[in-house]
């Protein structure tokens, strides 16, 4: 089975990579490389999958996973701008991709269950999904 | 290995009858939408390509560039087009159902993909069209 939690937060970004030309980054970023950058409401979904517990009959305690992402995800995130101010996005860049791949990183070692996804929606019309490692 | 998801909007008409079938039977299985004179959706296409992250952008598809392969290859010949009547492939009886829709969009995307991703990654994963918030088709490519 599977269950999905939703949060939000908002936080501004540049992407550009620094080793590029200032051309390069334009043509692989366009107007994200923009040097004071801008920001986006991200909306993450978290899916974890397991079995109902036969005591509880939950696959995890929503309260315990709404506290994780509170502490590890939105409390670091929100408002704040990425490259300057959560780490490691001082050294990779803040794509969708990256972000998704951290926040997997951030909250995978603190979850009982299988942690199944992470989706990182950057605007509602481009979305990544990160499943772990090679899949 | 990241999958990317982006959504693309067109509006088209069209017209589910097939030439094969007697206008009973085509009236039986289309119901409204074998009506002689069509009718249209606001298609929302969304198109998901997966491979492993790019350490120099940081980025597993290269957005602008699928953007730019979507635009030139489905936006501009189906939007604001009547799919029955602009479209050389629904011609000659294969009937414009969303399903036929899918297998031309994946088709399109699929034969100019190499040029746009001449690396092997990203993959086309799949695309889904969502013709009315209940009707929703989706093609594999890559599972």
């Amino acid at each position: 089975m599977f269950i999905t939690r939703r949060v939000e937060f908002s936080a501004s970004h540049v992407c550009s990579n620094p080793a590029l030309s200032e051309e390069e980054n334009r043509r692989l970023f366009g107007e994200s490389a923009n040097p004071h950058g801008h920001g986006h409401n991200y909306v993450v979904e978290v899916t974890l999958e397991g079995e109902p517990d036969p005591v509880t009959g939950m696959v995890l305690d929503l309260k315990e996973l709404k506290a994780i992402l509170e502490r590890e995800v939105v409390e670091p995130f929100d408002h704040r701008f990425l490259n300057y101010e959560v780490p490691p996005f001082d050294r990779t860049i803040p794509t969708a991709e990256n972000v998704a791949i951290e926040i997997w990183n951030r909250i995978q070692p603190r979850l009982k269950p299988r942690l199944h996804a992470v989706r990182v929606y950057e605007t509602s019309d481009l979305f990544v999904d990160y499943f772990g490692g090679s899949r | 290995m990241i999958r990317v998801t982006r959504r693309y909007r067109f509006a088209a008409s069209h017209r589910l009858s097939s030439p094969r079938l007697p206008e009973e039977e085509n009236r039986r299985i289309y119901g409204k939408c074998a009506n002689p004179y069509g009718h249209g959706h606001d298609y929302l296409l969304e198109v998901s390509a997966r491979g492993p992250v790019d350490p120099r952008s940081g980025r597993a598809v290269d957005t602008p560039a699928l953007d730019e392969l979507v635009r030139d290859r489905v936006l501009k010949p189906f939007d604001h087009r009547n799919l029955n009547l602009d479209a050389p492939e629904f011609q000659g009886g294969v009937v414009p159902t969303t399903e036929n829709l899918g297998l031309e969009i994946a088709r399109r995307l699929g034969a100019g993909w190499k040029q746009v991703f001449p690396g092997g990654w990203p993959v086309l994963e799949k695309i889904r069209i969502v013709e009315t918030p209940r009707n929703i088709f989706e093609v594999v490519v890559n599972p």
